[in-house]
């Protein structure tokens, strides 16, 4: 039967869960060094404002990875949760370069 | 009738069919701040060189906030991981911290970053008279040293209400900002993490010297009326999230829990995911923001 109760935990999965809460304080850690990273890189002169935005952008690419891939489950996740996501990254990909395009010079031909 | 697979999987997706919902969701809310991210990038692209300002916002409490939400996101998950293993009152602790967490950075948004900024006043000065300012805006010295030209005077005013005057012929700040009374000190170059504090010094501006003048709300520039439109969206999140938990951190939760903990360990972790996409939109936020 479907949604059937199980009050008592599933013995394979609270074993798999505790196994794992170890390793959420260790991404919390690891997220909260990164912003204290974030923060003090900003102030490093790399030098031009660019190489500044591609660092941070790198490193808030990163926690945003580990948030996603340990918080969110996508490390291990049904082909289903991918497929969407594929789908979405294409879209928001081309959203960006629409943006990209309005600074397109068809004149020079350059961006 | 029973809403099915709410607890066990469907056997052709895998899962159960909240996971499907919220995930459609999020597609969907990555196509909402994506939106929101490529204006950003457009306007900041856009921007004239002095435009775009640098230094406004609170680092520090910006970092705390960051730090309160990555809390929140790891007491989430500990709160789901305490239902799977049917530990009901540390689910109650973790939720309850989350709850606590989430409160904690809307208050500093709402009653300190926020307002703060609607109390802070700007004019940018025309073209033509940025020379008759330069004690308060130091171009030569940026310029000799390569850096963006100023363009803005910032501080407190002396009168807000004396704003509404159209007949007054100046605005009168009380204080300015340090990078205005301090432009050719080095310190000035760039922002600084610490905020430094206003110089009481009375500045008279002209107004026929002026090209706009607002308080930092959305109108004062694109920069902030991108960081109100973002922040406050994000914040409304927020806000979604903390009441979906307090609801089931109430006598709801521990209800669904007699009748079936499978099924409220399932709908904390469909929150949970939308409480992390949130988490992931801020890691953005605040560095887009606050630091670059």
């Amino acid at each position: 039967m479907e949604n059937e109760p199980s009050h008592a935990p599933d013995h394979d999965t609270a074993h798999h869960v505790n196994k794992h809460v170890k390793g959420y304080l260790m991404v919390g850690g690891l997220l909260l060094f990164c912003t204290a990273l974030t923060v003090f890189l900003s102030y490093v002169n790399f030098g031009t404002q660019k190489a500044n935005i591609v660092v941070a952008m790198a490193l808030a690419t990163f926690k945003a990875g580990c948030v996603a891939a340990i918080f969110m489950h996508l490390k291990s996740e049904k082909w289903t949760i991918y497929r969407f996501l594929l789908i979405t990254a294409i879209f928001a990909t081309g959203l960006f370069l629409l943006t990209a395009l309005a600074f397109h010079d068809p004149i020079r031909l350059n961006f | 009738m029973e809403i099915p697979y709410t607890v066990s999987a469907r056997p052709d997706t895998g899962l159960y069919n909240a996971k499907i919902g919220i995930w459609l969701f999020l597609a969907s809310e990555v196509m909402l701040f994506g939106g929101l991210f490529s204006a950003y990038v457009f306007l900041r692209i856009g921007a004239q060189p002095g435009y775009w300002p640098h230094g406004l916002l609170n680092v520090p409490v910006g970092t705390f906030n960051t730090a309160v939400l990555i809390a929140s996101s790891v007491t989430v998950v500990l709160a789901w991981a305490s239902l799977k293993m049917r530990q009901f009152a540390q689910y109650k602790i973790w939720m309850g911290i989350t709850i606590l967490c989430g409160l904690l950075f809307l208050i500093v948004k709402l009653t300190y970053e926020w307002p703060a900024k609607f109390h802070h006043f700007g004019v940018f000065i025309k073209k033509e008279a940025l020379a008759k300012y330069e004690p308060y805006l130091g171009n030569n010295y940026l310029e000799a040293k390569g850096l963006p030209e100023r363009v803005e005077i910032t501080g407190d005013v002396e009168d807000e209400a004396a704003l509404k005057d159209d007949t007054a012929k100046t605005y009168v700040f009380k204080a300015i900002d340090a990078v205005n009374a301090e432009p050719i000190n080095p310190e000035s170059d760039r922002p600084t993490f610490l905020p430094r504090p206003l110089v009481e010094k009375k500045v008279v501006i002209d107004k026929a010297d002026v090209d706009y003048a607002s308080m930092f709300y959305p109108r004062h520039s694109a920069y902030f009326s991108a960081y109100f439109l973002i922040t406050g969206l994000h914040g409304l999140h927020v806000l979604g999230g903390l009441i979906v938990f307090t609801y089931f951190w109430l006598p709801v939760g521990a209800n669904l829990y007699k009748r079936n903990p499978e099924h409220l360990a399932n709908r904390i972790e469909v929150a949970g995911l939308f409480w992390h996409f949130v988490d992931l939109v801020w890691i953005f936020v605040f560095p887009l923001f606050y630091l670059l």
